[in-house]
């Protein structure tokens, strides 16, 4: 019953991000058409945007140690400390969560600039075309950022206050061995609240039915009078910041690398095309059904079974799913089919 | 192109080859130098004999992009420096402290070294396309780097398909000098075994004889080997071993396999991941508390056998206080390591890493056998490798075993630095372990060396 | 939209053997004349060839031709291994295997179209390529990849008596052994056969088919054709096609491994495709070229070259131009391949074969109003 409990934990935390990371690409490819190979890219971009607030706030004063004198090694400390002390501390501590402040212009003007600068040009080209130009940008923005940061990851410690894991067993009235990290948990909080920003975004604003009314019929709503090239640069801009804020908070989980917008590229699209091309409540739902999915077939109990069902699991899910309905568990008819 | 220094040894074989070449496309010779036999010291020409140039040229073959290309960059400063050192520039390193040495600082057998560099991109194909590029193109007489073992493998069975030497860069798994073993593949690098037979007393003596330990593996060929030397070893402790789990590599979130270990009444539980994987790994097992938990009345303890400085960094603060083994870290004091660590502090400006290390070794190793031998004909320096006993390369006495050309050298266990005085001092020597403790058997692992002449 | 003759074509075909079998002596300058990257140009111009047949003819896009890539390269091993060294059954039954999990995964996949087509492929070859790397590692053997061993069986050789060698035997065709040079001719052989019957693919009434199902396969349903066996059969050849490379792999480089099979890989093949040319004949093997070219030369210059190079000009400028020209060869060859790929497709629509036949168009325009695209379309038409 326990480790049934934490898979379902498991499920949903993996759910929520795999959630998240969709949801910027739906936005994306399911609604402008483009087939976003650099979406990935935008999520590492967003993990960076931590890193490099990580890096601003922990410049240090450095101590030369005497003791070494083939090189110069130093004990840092950060400036932030020793002149604020113990407040200097705490906001170091807090650079995870700070850079959302950071990661959301930043992604934006990413977002637009990408968007004017290139992807505009390509809306009415073949797809295989944005493939190129995508994954081609994809590779530069990667490279700068190896560049910059190296290819060793980067720890990203969460805040104190939400390292350590919260004691749900006796919450839920299951004994003390059900416990979970607060990070996850908030993560998982986090992803709810981006999710439902997005989603009342669409829904309940004018601009939000535009962009929706667009997505049925761009023509129509151009012929009306409204700019709708300019609201899906905005949208672009949107999607842009959901990825990368996805990707600020899920960097005390996996510590960045310049690689890990690849790694999570092509699981971004399985979810987003499980769930349905040009639905945004699709890629939500794919994402939760794969990451539950996934944490139940990592049971050793599964595993026994079926050896090697976690290594594939996600891409059977992604089969059985489109093979039972051909355009995925909430896709609309006649986006990007041809 | 140049084919001055694509020599064929007369075979029947290498004939037909070279006449069925030659027949297919007598235009293909015909713009460059035509190939000649010429006769070398050793009746039987070689594969790109240096001949009578004035330089010889060595391939760095390292992952310069991918997830290891950071450990691939550290590599390569560690061969530029070694090329340094064998023609005489700089300090001399390491020239200096090996024991005995038949280097002269004036490059190999009086050529002045070359090099040049490769990306394996950490993956079998590129690696061997590159090493082909070094061997068919440039003409290289040894190549070296590397930093797995899939890779390592498959680039020392093309080693001996080509009669060029290889020396293996980092690469851990038993395999590599095990069934896979060749006769141009040297290792200087310590293995899985290994690893188990340093890490057990040092277990013992942390954690005592009545442990239960939870394995999680990165499911290929290195991650089983790992885990099965560590559990041979800590159930010779008397440890029990409540699971082994594989993982699928490059997993990223490890969660749905860590929390299975919080139910399962283990009290020790051991990575054998590498890389990417391991900080993942330890970094999430670290973030569900397991450290803070107490089972079976005892500390719950986590243990990652093979470590590097470099991966250290990666798991930042997580790595604190856990035990594992390296081949070197760059504060030994021994004569050899200072000067291996002060030319390349000087000439870097931080100190080298476990993978920078065994590469620089490597070449010096693969240099002095030349100077032994007195030519660059690869059986004979095979020859004057194999059973080579050797002190001053930072890992006290050392010896080349002939029979599978494994090094045996002191191995040490060290332990994540709990407070580290610098940016750099991140892992604390827990015990120098003994040459005697880590050997073994060379034919506990079965596998055939191959013939001297290919 | 092409004035494809037989004539013509017979002076494309003409051309292009010619180039394929000169290619060591006019790669030469370039420092890409040494056998395993000759053969690497070739097999892999023989796997955007087989690719192009599905991708540029119907507009199907498919992420998982790795897949049949690593399934071609297994059987070709096991073939040395269990059969004979011959390359004449390794080729035979590597072809025929990934022939088969073509059919197979090309029956389920082609049930869909667009974007789900493409997701159920990568689905396949993700698959295959973790399965390949863990559990089904005694077939594979992981991540080491599959090797020849000594003690192999060689069933067949061992029947005819061919004599055992202190070593492991070579791979050969008829006693030729396939490395070096021999290896890559027997390479670029298969791949002019591959162009040829690709190009007659091209224009025969099946493959005027297939073109139709990409620009308008509601119509084609329309008047009461079944595309389905057009499709898959379109699939199939360049499945088999993928496994021809894959065992060709195999044979100039007697080793197997997973990594062939994943997405990468599969996406290399797209890429070469679309840089050259999609749709187009000879694109997917100029596209081939250029990629393998990056990966094997670029990566290889590093600040050492670099210095020897520019070694004429005054210091400061040598250093200057060393350092920012560093950043784009060795280690950072990915960052000068993600520009290319950029600004190919930004300035060049059609890949670069559309690049050559606008220069040519210019040249001829400039003598008089000529409309000739020697080598086949160049439009793009849209497809998904």
């Amino acid at each position: 019953m326990d480790a049934f409990v934490l898979q379902i934990l498991n499920g949903l935390d993996k759910g929520g991000s795999y959630a998240l990371i969709a949801l910027g690409l739906t936005l994306i490819f399911g609604t402008l058409g483009v087939v976003n190979f650099a979406h990935g890219a935008l999520f590492m971009l967003g993990a960076f945007c931590a890193v490099t607030l990580k890096k601003i706030l922990t410049i240090s004063k450095q101590v030369k140690d005497e003791n070494i004198t083939f090189f110069d090694a130093y004990k840092e400390v950060p400036y932030l400390e020793l002149w604020w002390g113990e407040t200097g501390t705490t906001i170091i501590d807090f650079a995870v969560p700070l850079s959302i402040l950071l990661a959301i212009p930043v992604m934006l003007l990413v977002g637009l600039a990408m968007e004017r600068g290139l992807i505009r040009f390509f809306y009415k080209r073949t797809h295989a075309e944005q493939i190129l130009v995508t994954f081609g940008l994809a590779i530069v923005l990667q490279e700068i950022v190896k560049a910059f940061f190296g290819a060793n990851p980067v720890p990203m410690p969460p805040p104190e206050l939400l390292t350590g894991s919260a004691d749900v067993g006796s919450f839920l009235g299951l004994g003390d061995s059900v416990i979970y990290p607060w990070w996850r948990l908030a993560y998982l909080v986090f992803a709810g609240i981006i999710i439902a920003a997005v989603f009342c975004f669409l829904r309940f604003t004018t601009f939000g039915m535009v962009v929706r009314a667009g997505m049925q019929d761009r023509e129509t709503v151009g012929l009306l009078g409204i700019n709708i090239e300019r609201r899906f640069t905005i949208v672009f801009g949107i999607a842009a910041v959901v990825s990368g804020l996805a990707g600020v908070m899920y960097t005390p989980i996996v510590p960045p690398d310049y690689h890990l917008g690849m790694d999570f590229l092509v699981l971004s699209f399985v979810v987003v095309v499980v769930g349905g091309m040009g639905s945004l409540g699709g890629a939500v739902t794919a994402g939760f059904l794969l990451g539950i999915l996934q944490s139940f077939a990592s049971m050793n109990e599964v595993k026994e079974i079926l050896p090697g069902i976690d290594q594939i699991i996600i891409f059977l899910v992604a089969v059985v799913i489109l093979l039972v309905r051909p355009r995925g568990l909430m896709g609309r008819k006649g986006v990007m089919e041809s | 192109m140049t084919n001055t220094t694509n020599k064929f040894k007369l075979s029947r074989r290498k004939l037909l080859t070279s006449a069925a070449a030659a027949g297919a496309g007598a235009a293909v010779f015909s713009g460059a130098t035509p190939y000649s036999f010429v006769k070398g010291a050793y009746a039987a020409d070689f594969r790109n004999d240096p001949g009578s140039q004035s330089f010889v040229k060595l391939g760095f073959n390292v992952p310069q992009t991918g997830a290891y290309a950071d450990e691939g960059a550290d590599e390569l400063r560690a061969f530029q420096l070694a090329v340094k050192h064998l023609n005489g520039e700089g300090d001399g390193g390491m020239l200096n402290t090996l024991k005995p040495s038949s280097l002269k600082g004036n490059g190999i057998l009086g050529k002045k070294v070359e090099y040049v560099t490769g990306d394996t991109q950490t993956k079998s194909d590129a690696a061997r396309a590159s090493a082909k590029r070094m061997i068919e193109k440039e003409g290289v007489t040894m190549f070296s780097g590397g930093s797995s073992s899939g890779v390592a493998i498959a680039v020392q069975s093309l080693a001996q398909e080509m009669g060029i030497i290889f020396m293996c860069g980092l690469t851990h798994s038993n395999d590599t000098t095990g069934k896979d073993r060749r006769r141009y593949g040297f290792r200087h690098f310590f293995n899985a075994y290994q690893s188990g037979a340093a890490l057990g007393p040092v277990l013992k003596d942390e954690m005592g004889t009545e442990r239960r330990a939870y394995h999680l593996t990165a499911d290929y060929t290195w991650g089983w080997s790992q885990e099965e030397s560590i559990k041979n070893t800590t159930e010779g402790l008397g440890w029990e071993t409540v699971n082994t789990v594989k993982t699928p590599v490059g997993a990223g979130d490890f969660s749905q396999y860590i929390t299975p270990v919080l139910n399962s009444g283990a009290d020790v539980l051991i990575l054998n991941h590498y890389g990417k994987d391991m900080v993942n790994s330890l970094t999430q097992a670290v973030q569900f508390g397991l450290r803070d938990k107490q089972v079976n009345g005892k500390n719950f303890e986590i243990i990652v056998p093979l470590f590097s400085r470099l991966m250290a960094q990666g798991a930042g603060e997580n790595i604190k206080g856990i035990l594992g083994s390296t081949n070197w870290n760059w504060t030994l004091q021994d004569a050899g390591s200072q000067a291996f660590v002060k030319s390349f502090g000087q000439e870097y400006g931080f100190p080298p890493s476990q993978a920078a290390h065994t590469c620089y070794v490597q070449t010096l190793l693969y240099a002095n056998a030349c100077e032994m031998a007195g030519t660059f004909y690869p059986p004979e320096v095979i020859k004057a490798l194999e059973d080579f006993e050797f002190d001053g390369m930072g890992n006290g006495p050392t010896l080349y075993r002939g029979e599978d050309h494994q090094c045996f050298k002191d191995v040490l266990v060290v332990r994540g630095n709990a407070n580290p005085s610098t940016q750099f001092d991140l892992l604390e020597i827990v015990q120098q372990v003994p040459r005697s403790q880590v050997e073994y058997d060379a034919s506990i692992f079965g596998g055939e060396l191959g013939p001297y002449e290919v | 939209m092409i004035t494809a003759t037989p004539r013509k074509d017979l002076i494309l075909m003409a051309i292009f053997t010619i180039a394929v079998l000169t290619m060591p002596i006019w790669l030469a300058p370039i420092g890409a004349s040494y056998p395993d990257l000759l053969q690497r140009f070739a097999i892999f111009g023989i796997f955007a060839i087989g690719f192009n047949i599905l991708f540029g003819l119907t507009g199907y896009l498919s992420f998982g031709h790795a897949a049949f890539l690593g399934v071609g390269s297994y059987t070709a091993v096991w073939s040395f291994k269990l059969l004979s060294m011959s390359v004449v059954p390794a080729i035979i039954f590597g072809v025929i295997t990934s022939g088969l999990f073509a059919v197979v995964i090309g029956y389920i996949s082609l049930r869909r179209s667009g974007i789900y087509f493409s997701i159920l492929t990568l689905a396949f070859a993700q698959m295959s390529y973790n399965l390949a790397y863990s559990v089904l590692t005694p077939i594979t053997n992981g991540e080491t990849g599959l090797q020849l061993a000594l003690d192999d069986p060689r069933s067949l050789d061992n029947l005819v008596g061919v004599a055992a060698t202190e070593g492991i035997p070579p791979t050969n065709f008829f006693g030729i052994e396939m490395s070096g040079y021999s290896g890559f001719y027997f390479c670029a052989v298969l791949m002019i056969i591959g162009f040829y019957i690709s190009m007659r693919i091209f224009r025969s009434p099946f493959g005027m088919m297939l073109k139709a199902v990409k620009s308008n396969s509601n119509r084609m349903s329309y008047t009461g054709l079944n595309m389905r066996p057009y499709t898959l059969t379109a699939f199939v050849i360049s499945g088999m096609y993928a496994g021809l490379a894959g065992s060709l792999m195999a044979v100039t480089d007697p080793l197997a491994g997973a990594e062939r099979m994943q997405w990468t890989a599969s996406g290399e093949v797209v890429l070469m495709t679309i840089l050259g040319g999609v749709g187009t004949l000879i694109g997917p093997v100029i596209g081939a070229g250029v990629i393998k070219y990056f990966e094997n030369i670029f990566s290889a210059i590093n600040e050492n070259v670099l210095q020897g190079i520019f070694s004429f000009l005054p210091e400061f400028l040598q250093d200057g131009v060393v350092a920012v020209l560093g950043l784009f060869v060795g280690e950072g060859w990915h960052l000068t391949l993600g520009l290319l790929f950029m600004l190919i497709v930004i300035f060049l629509p059609g890949g670069l074969v559309e690049g050559f036949s606008r220069i040519i168009d210019r040249i001829k325009n400039r003598s008089k109003n000529g409309e000739a695209d020697p080598v086949g379309s160049a439009k793009v038409q849209p497809g998904e």
